[in-house]
């Protein structure tokens, strides 16, 4: 039955108790969220924990095991067709044709949504312009870079205007500058009130996002706002601080801030170490102490969480409750 | 109503962008046939029984009855039906109904019993010489049998029988002649086959298939867009295997040439469509080379193309009712060799193009859930 409430016209997507088993093997367990219309939703989680999964059974390319989703209001289990009508889809490994030009994809994707040529020139027009691809039109798709490309499909995508687009890992593999050029394009997009559903493993983009989820291996285990998220309890549990040690022998200042009381849990963030400390605890006598076991500590200061430290929280967290269950 | 048929333009149109930048398969595709043609094009000889049989007893007397027991009891002959005219009996042999035509005469009792020689009339569908050979053999067999034992009672008794055995269609019996029209039928299936199955599982392969079905194209417009530009290069290359086998082979064409085109279509349907419906199973190129080859052994050795038909077992015989090429070389066979008309082949056009649209429509469904298991 579909419950008003989640097809209501506010929610881009509503995905209600997803399943979905491979034989025996599930890839995505129970999974419920909403997508609010306009906004930049990141999907983050490590590899093959069903981040393409949930994709393609929103896009109706998987059949859901169980559970419900509506997209742009419409049942995805009884209305598929109607559904592709309204969304654009840019999978994670480049599938537009490499034989034919920048142009030629552009119109294949016109047609087969069936603009008419008015529309479809119009469109074109627009999305060469935004997309910066006039100087590419008559090239082979298979000969632009990797940033290019990813516009390209992109602009195929987002032809038909579509009000919601699933993106799939856009920004993999491509350099620094194309990666922000590409999210600049999309806070230009979502401006005009489009929603996208973008997968990534990048933290810094996860931090543009208005909500992101965290899936874990099939389970959705974090869901809000990048700032509701850093106040998790399981991130900054009552009573607790966390902190940086910069230190250039960060593995060996990790052994040893294990074992040192006061101090929660520590993880290596590059260059230095993240912390979670007891309430008080006195930075100038971890810095010594450190220094007695011949760490060179550059510097110790107190840290709000940033969304990779939720991660890496949640992530220790589940774990343990996995190997928990298992035992 | 949503248009079934969406998106056929534009898959159409791309498909045909496809091919043209990327002359050199297109090419390979058009040579290798005309290579196999040549490799191919020389006959292997088999052992014959049972042929298809039509008999016309123009006498009716006990000794013609014999005679034609003798025939029977051969193993080389199978009656498939009596005829009461000379026109029936031959249009049974050009129909390609039957193989042998035997025409017994209204006086061969008459000249039996008053001791003169009668003749027998063995009219042999020349078309496939293994068929051929043996008829000859075995009726001449069988006069001369028939005279040693009159002679053996009744020494004065002339050379009694004398079967007169008269070659149709391919009076030279050159094997070429033989065999290239029915390995028309193989190569086109070939050709069509891979093209069609490698054009849709390249796609699966490179991802785009996938993004492809999350836009409103329809199953039929995607198959039949990915379809017609395949459609035209099969036919195109139906007219150089043509040329070839007219103008290098010289195999006489006996019948209408533009009938033949045009009985063509039909099977060109029939082995795109089952290129179409390798590709829903198949998700490399690989395996869809593989189910490609699975589809053409039967193709090959229950056509007809090597053994005849109506020799076979009953049970490859039921199975080669099911493989289009059988129709098909019937009616390149009809055509070329025999010169038969729309009158006798319009039901094998038929066939070819039934199995064609259930094919499709088979694929069709198969895709029409635009689910990608992979
Ligand atoms: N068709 C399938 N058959 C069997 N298992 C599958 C299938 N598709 C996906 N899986 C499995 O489901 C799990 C989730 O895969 P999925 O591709 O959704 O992960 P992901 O989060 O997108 O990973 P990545 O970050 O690497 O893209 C993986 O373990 C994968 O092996
Ligand atoms: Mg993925």
């Amino acid at each position: 039955m579909a419950d008003p409430a989640q097809s209501s016209p506010q929610y881009a997507i509503s995905a209600e108790n997803l399943v979905r088993r491979f034989g025996e093997f599930t890839a995505v367990n129970d999974i419920s969220f909403r997508v609010e219309k306009g906004e930049i939703f990141g999907f983050l989680g490590p590899n093959g924990s069903g981040k393409t999964t949930i994709i393609k059974m929103l896009t109706g390319l998987l059949p859901l095991t169980e559970g419900n989703a509506w997209v742009e209001g419409l049942d995805v289990r009884k209305d598929a067709e109607g559904v592709r009508e309204r969304i654009g889809y840019m999978s994670q490994k480049f599938s537009l044709y490499d034989d034919l030009t920048v142009l030629e994809n552009l119109r294949f994707y016109g047609r087969i949504y069936g603009l008419s040529a008015e529309r479809m020139k119009r469109r074109i027009d627009e999305i060469v312009q935004l997309n910066g691809l006039a100087p590419y039109l008559n090239r082979l798709a298979a000969q632009l870079s990797g940033g290019w490309k990813q516009r390209l499909a992109l602009g195929c995508a987002m032809l038909h205007e579509p009000k919601l687009l699933f993106l799939d890992e856009p920004t993999a593999g491509i350099d620094p500058v194309a990666r922000r050029q590409l999210w600049d394009l999309l806070f230009e997009l979502s401006g005009q009130g489009i929603t996208f559903f973008v997968t990534t493993h990048y933290m810094d983009e996860a931090e543009r996002c208005s909500h992101v989820a965290y899936i874990y291996y099939g389970k959705l285990i974090a869901d809000g706002t990048p700032a509701e998220l850093k106040l998790l309890p399981d991130v900054q549990p009552a009573g607790t601080d966390r902190i940086e040690i910069v230190t250039p022998q960060v593995t060996r200042a990790l052994r040893l801030a294990r074992h040192i009381p006061g101090i929660r849990s520590a993880t290596i963030f590059g260059e230095s170490i993240h912390a979670l400390v007891e309430e008080h605890f006195n930075l100038a006598d971890l810095r010594a102490q450190l220094q007695k076991d011949g760490i060179t500590v550059t510097d110790i200061h107190p840290l709000t969480a940033s969304l990779e430290d939720v991660f890496v929280e949640l992530t220790y967290k589940h774990q343990a409750l996995l190997e928990a269950s298992r035992a | 109503m949503p248009n079934p048929f969406r998106g056929f333009g534009a898959v159409f149109y791309k498909e045909v962008l496809h091919v043209r930048r990327d002359p050199g398969t297109l090419f390979f595709s058009l040579v290798i046939p005309l290579l196999q043609m040549f490799v191919l094009g020389f006959g292997i000889d088999t052992n014959v029984r049972q042929v298809n049989t039509v008999v016309y007893n123009a006498d009716g007397r006990q000794e013609s009855r014999e005679l034609i027991d003798r025939l029977k009891n051969s193993d080389t002959f199978h009656v498939v039906r009596y005829v009461q005219n000379d026109h029936d009996l031959n249009d049974m042999i050009i129909g390609g109904k039957a193989r042998v035509g035997i025409k017994i005469p209204v006086d061969y009792s008459d000249r039996l019993i008053h001791k003169m020689s009668a003749q027998v009339l063995v009219l042999i569908d020349g078309s496939d010489s293994s068929v051929a050979g043996q008829a000859i053999n075995v009726t001449t067999a069988i006069g001369l049998d028939e005279s040693l034992r009159r002679a053996v009672t009744d020494s004065t008794a002339p050379f009694a029988v004398d079967m007169r055995p008269k070659l149709l269609f391919n009076p030279d019996s050159r094997s070429p002649n033989f065999f290239l029209p029915g390995l028309t039928a193989i190569l086109l299936l070939n050709v069509t086959t891979f093209l069609t199955a490698f054009a849709i599982v390249r796609e699966k392969e490179r991802g785009t298939l996938e993004q492809l079905f999350v836009t409103p194209v329809r199953p039929f417009g995607l198959l039949l867009g990915k379809l017609l530009p395949y459609f035209f290069i099969g036919f195109f290359e139906l007219c150089n295997i043509l040329f070839f086998m007219r103008f290098v082979f010289r195999v006489p064409i006996h019948g209408n040439v533009f009938l033949l085109a045009f009985l063509s279509l039909p099977y060109i349907f029939v082995s795109l469509s089952l290129g179409m419906l390798i590709s829903s199973k198949a998700n490399t190129q690989g395996q869809a080379m593989q189910l490609a080859f699975l589809t053409i052994l039967p193709s090959i050795f229950f056509s007809g193309y090597i053994f005849p038909r109506e020799t076979m077992p009953a049970f490859f015989y039921g199975i080669s009712f099911l493989v289009p090429a059988s129709y098909f070389i019937n009616i390149t066979r009809g055509i070329i060799l025999r010169g038969a008309g729309l009158q006798h082949l319009w039901l094998d056009g038929l066939a070819l193009f039934a199995m064609g649209t259930f094919l499709l429509v088979i694929a069709a469904r198969r895709f029409s859930n635009k689910i990608i298991m992979t």
